[in-house]
């Protein structure tokens, strides 16, 4: 019997937060197929809804959306203490060096550009739901 | 003569003391008597009792005149002794840039006109002398001259003027003497003159009532005094009045009473009054006298011009015909004094120095004190004229009556006028234009006043008076191009100076004044300007040395007159002339102006120029210094105007400046946002095209899905490459053509095109076109792209369910109306504001993004600004969105229709 119980994909549910239909698609089948529960969200504002919800082990979030931005997203997931245990990363289009420094200072544990690799975008998820 | 000389070495006396009577106003006016001569003393009568009233021509138009004498004379006086004007023709010459030229010309008119003047003088003193010792007159032409009165005359007035008006160099510095004789003078004549017309009217007859009726028994004296108004008599009249009004100045004589001796501007308003009281009073018995002398000394063949002295002879009173004499002889002789004065001035100083200066000896560094010389000259001028005159006087003038040579002379001197008054308040006036006219005048006045004069006295015979120069009719001296009926005088003047006033005007307006002419014409126009100012007048940027310049005062002037100007000078400059080096502008101004003083102001001005150095000095640069103060307001204005361009330069330039940097950031923004949109698809179709690749056992339907989604996102990212590179092509390419299109058919066309579209997605459209075309300029294929981003947008977010979309285009005044109304969820406020810019799109939670690339709207906007309209977004308060577009209309101007 072990007390530390290692998080495994069953139950842990990752939210996705993007304004482009198409990519929330293409990423909720990724996750469906490492069997994450999976939550969505077009705008930031409805994703800060869902995550105070549901508590997400983890968030993956664009930037540039309408309403508020990803950058927005994080800083308010981060002063909730309720959400402590939520990872983030961030899954964007904006790609410059201060774009990223932005993304981890808003409190993000990892940045990936887009087009990312699938593999890429999957092994990241799955080492930070692993080792927290 | 003894008198006079009395008074003259007392008033100098009491001028020395500091006592100036003769700047009394009162003394001032009976100076300017000096107008009064022998004509007047016996040439008025004699005119009388041939002519009538026509003496009285040549009073009337100086007592019209006097009255402005405060604007026209004060104003040559504050000139002249500003610039120490020595004489009239130093005072043309000064004001047409100190010509030597037209000082020469002018002095000569002077001397010609003025010496058979001075010649009557004469005629009249032997003539009275003759009367008193009961000699017989008239026959002094064949009297050798020794023996002749008027020639001991001659030369005791040459002898007398000289004494009187060469005791200093500078004419300027006033000669108290000769003012207060000639001012005693003019009381001596008048209190004679008013003697024997009382002893005529009192004691002769019984008062005026008594003469008059005496006379009106005689036919031929009623005949004369019935004033007739014939057109030849009108006209001389008038003539006369107009070249004695000149003549009250510009007479050498009188000018130099009236500007060089006068010491008090301001006695000018007092003369002004008082001189034309002195001519009424001597005239008041020129009439009784005249018609005294018909009545009594009718048969006796004596000359009318000597009654004045015949009638009390006649009846035995010598001592009253002694003391007319005395007065006519007071007349003449101040006359002859300072016209030969102001003659030999003129002669030194305007014809002699100019001539002399180009030789050695002036020039000389060795002739130290050349003022005695000067001085010579002037004495030597004297002589010279006094012979002339007597010359003249056995020659001519004997055969003539007083008056007739006197309005010979006014007329040669009414040539003055148009260039003197001219050359007051015209500045466009130059020098040439006063040689031409001067020239002219006085070349007509010759061939129609003295030369017909010398041919009818036999001294040229010839056929000239009948027939004309050289045969030809018009050119007959009394009758110049055909025109009669005048009088000669006023026929003479009327032709002088009308190709005078004519030829000075055209030659002035077509010649350019130089430098130094426009200086001299803005000081002369503009006195008061520089009057009260202790500014220099004078512009031109001159070097010269102080002792190079204290020589030259010390040549001309003497050294005893030299030191106390030059102590004055230190005095009023504060400044002490032996420790500086080079001449300040002011000391060389003082020292040209006191060189003028003694030799006119052209010889004064060659002087100085030839020891001082002068900067070339550009036209331009005279015409800014000219009008300074206009000059300096509309120099402040440019200078306003300048800076407020500069300002605005510098605000064009910064706003041009942030429009780039603006354009710049833009640049970097849309390059940013064009990635980012390109990203997005890319990314959707990597994903994809990856999982499907990935997994190849995926159910038919998700692989169905996701091809789908492939293919639609590939076209976005086609189009949005199209779009972009059609809103830069819009954006960059300024310059498209633009022709005459109808806009209703622009619209008509795309409605068709969209009708099965519309059809098919069961949309209720209304379209509300107008009857008339609307013609526009503009790019037909652009405009079709602007209706079909709008009708498209309409149609896209139109209510999916029941569809309602209203196409209005309607001409207002000037411009059309484009409206497009759908029924959708409209745009959300927040987003107004930015609908027309790049990548903006609005999208809604629930059904994502619409397609588009978010360039549509930016397109459509840059195509309406291209066709100067404007696109906006009309607030529909919830219902629906709607786009109105205005576009200028093309307004035909149909000038036939018109017409």
């Amino acid at each position: 019997m072990k007390m530390n119980v290692r998080k495994t994909a069953a139950n842990t549910t990752v939210l996705i937060v993007d304004d482009e239909p198409s990519i929330v698609i293409a990423v909720e089948f990724l996750l469906q197929q490492e069997g994450y529960k999976v939550l969505k969200a077009f705008d930031g504002n409805a994703a800060i809804k869902i995550a105070e919800q549901h508590q997400p082990s983890l968030v993956i979030l664009d930037v540039m959306m309408p309403g508020i931005t990803g950058f927005e997203v994080a800083r308010k997931i981060r002063e909730n203490p309720d959400l402590e245990d939520t990872r983030i990363i961030f899954l964007t289009a904006k790609g410059t060096t201060a774009d990223k420094f932005e993304g981890y200072a808003n409190g993000a544990e990892a940045y990936l550009v887009k087009p990312f690799d699938n593999q890429e975008l999957m092994n990241n998820i799955n080492e930070m739901i692993a080792y927290g | 003569m003894l008198l006079l000389s009395g008074i003259a070495l007392w008033s100098d006396a009491q001028a020395t003391k500091g006592n100036k009577l003769t700047t009394h106003p009162v003394v001032y006016s009976l100076s300017l008597a000096v107008y009064c001569t022998a004509w007047t003393y016996y040439g008025s009568v004699g005119r009388a009792a041939t002519s009538g009233f026509d003496f009285l021509a040549i009073y009337i138009g100086p007592a019209i005149f006097a009255p402005i004498w405060m604007i026209v004379l004060r104003k040559i006086i504050y000139i002249s002794k500003a610039q120490r004007i020595t004489s009239v023709a130093d005072f043309i010459s000064s004001r047409y840039g100190k010509s030597t030229t037209l000082g020469i010309i002018a002095a000569l008119i002077a001397v010609i006109s003025i010496i058979p003047y001075i010649s009557i003088q004469l005629k009249a003193i032997a003539a009275g002398f003759d009367i008193l010792i009961q000699s017989s007159h008239l026959e002094a032409t064949n009297i050798p001259f020794y023996l002749d009165a008027a020639f001991y005359i001659a030369v005791v007035l040459t002898i007398f003027t000289i004494w009187f008006g060469t005791s200093k160099l500078d004419p300027n510095e006033s000669h108290e003497g000769l003012v207060a004789a000639i001012a005693f003078e003019s009381v001596v004549k008048l209190v004679a003159f008013l003697s024997v017309g009382l002893f005529v009217t009192y004691s002769v007859f019984n008062g005026f009532t008594d003469l008059f009726k005496q006379a009106s028994a005689v036919d031929k004296i009623q005949q004369l005094f019935i004033i007739k108004s014939s057109t030849s008599g009108t006209w001389e009249w008038i003539w006369m009045t107009i070249i004695s009004m000149s003549a009250i100045i510009l007479l050498p004589r009188q000018f130099h009473m009236a500007v060089v001796e006068n010491n008090n501007p301001n006695a000018v308003r007092t003369a002004s009054w008082l001189f034309p009281l002195y001519l009424l009073l001597i005239n008041i018995f020129v009439i009784p006298i005249a018609i005294g002398g018909l009545l009594i000394l009718k048969d006796t063949g004596i000359e009318p011009d000597t009654y004045v002295l015949s009638l009390p002879l006649s009846f035995g009173k010598d001592y009253l015909a002694l003391f007319v004499a005395i007065g006519g002889f007071s007349a003449a002789t101040s006359m002859v004094i300072v016209a030969v004065i102001a003659l030999s001035i003129m002669i030194s100083n305007n014809i002699m120095v100019p001539l002399l200066l180009s030789s050695y000896t002036m020039r000389s560094e060795k002739v130290v004190n050349l003022s005695n010389r000067l001085l010579g000259i002037r004495r030597l001028s004297i002589v010279v004229v006094l012979l002339l005159a007597y010359g003249f006087f056995k020659a001519v003038s004997l055969q003539y009556a007083l008056v007739s040579i006197g309005l010979i002379s006014f007329t040669g001197i009414a040539q003055f006028m148009p260039i003197v008054i001219g050359g007051l308040y015209w500045k466009r006036a130059t020098k040439a234009g006063a040689i031409a006219g001067l020239s002219i005048g006085i070349l007509v006045w010759a061939f129609t006043l003295p030369l017909p004069t010398l041919v009818e006295s036999g001294n040229i015979s010839g056929s000239l008076m009948s027939k004309g120069l050289w045969g030809i009719s018009w050119l007959r001296p009394y009758a110049l191009f055909g025109l009669e009926g005048m009088g000669q005088i006023a026929h003479a003047a009327f032709w002088s100076l009308l190709f005078n006033t004519s030829s000075y005007m055209v030659v002035s307006l077509m010649t350019r004044p130089s430098a130094i002419e426009l200086t001299q014409a803005d000081f002369f126009v503009d006195i008061y300007k520089y009057k009260d100012k202790t500014i220099e007048y004078e512009f031109f940027k001159r070097r010269a040395k102080i002792t190079d310049l204290v020589g030259l005062l010390n040549r001309f002037l003497g050294e005893k007159r030299a030191k106390e100007l030059l102590e004055q000078f230190e005095i009023d400059h504060q400044i002490k002339l032996s420790k500086i080096e080079s001449a300040s502008t002011e000391f060389i101004n003082f020292t040209e102006t006191h060189l003028a003083g003694a030799i006119g102001a052209a010889s004064a001005k060659a002087i100085v120029s030839s020891t001082s150095k002068q900067d070339p000095i550009k036209m331009e640069e005279v015409f800014t210094i000219l009008d300074q103060t206009q000059e300096v307001i509309r120099y402040s204005k440019a200078m306003e105007r300048k800076s407020k361009e500069l300002e605005d330069l510098t605000f064009q330039l910064t706003e041009a400046n942030k429009q780039l940097k603006e354009l710049d950031r833009m640049k970097a923004d849309f390059i940013t946002t064009v990635t980012h949109e390109i990203r997005t698809p890319l990314t959707s179709i990597k994903a994809l095209s990856k999982i499907l690749y990935d997994y190849p056992q995926l159910e038919l339907s998700k692989r169905q899905e996701y091809l789908d989604i492939i293919s639609s996102e590939s076209e976005r990212l086609s189009r949005l490459i199209n779009q972009v590179l059609d809103l830069e092509k819009i954006q960059s390419i300024t310059d498209v053509k633009m022709e005459l299109i109808d806009f209703k058919e622009v619209v008509k066309e795309i409605c068709h095109k969209f009708q099965q579209m519309i059809i098919e997605k069961n949309i209720d459209f209304t379209l509300n076109l107008p009857e008339e075309p609307l013609n526009m300029k503009g790019n037909k294929d652009r405009l079709t792209q602007v209706v079909v981003n709008l009708l498209s947008n309409a149609i896209k977010f139109c209510d999916s369910e029941q569809g309602k979309i209203q196409l209005t285009l309607k001409a207002q005044q000037d411009y059309f109306t484009l409206k497009i109304k759908d029924n959708g969820r409209g745009v959300p406020k927040a987003m107004e504001r930015y609908i027309f810019e790049r990548f903006t799109q609005v999208s809604h939670q629930q059904e994502g993004k619409p397609k588009g690339s978010g360039l549509g709207l930016a397109i459509t906007k840059s195509i309406v600004e291209q066709h100067e309209g404007r696109i906006y977004l009309e607030d529909n308060h919830g219902q629906g969105a709607t786009f109105v577009v205005q576009l200028p209309m093309y307004v035909m101007i149909d000038i036939l229709d018109k017409s």
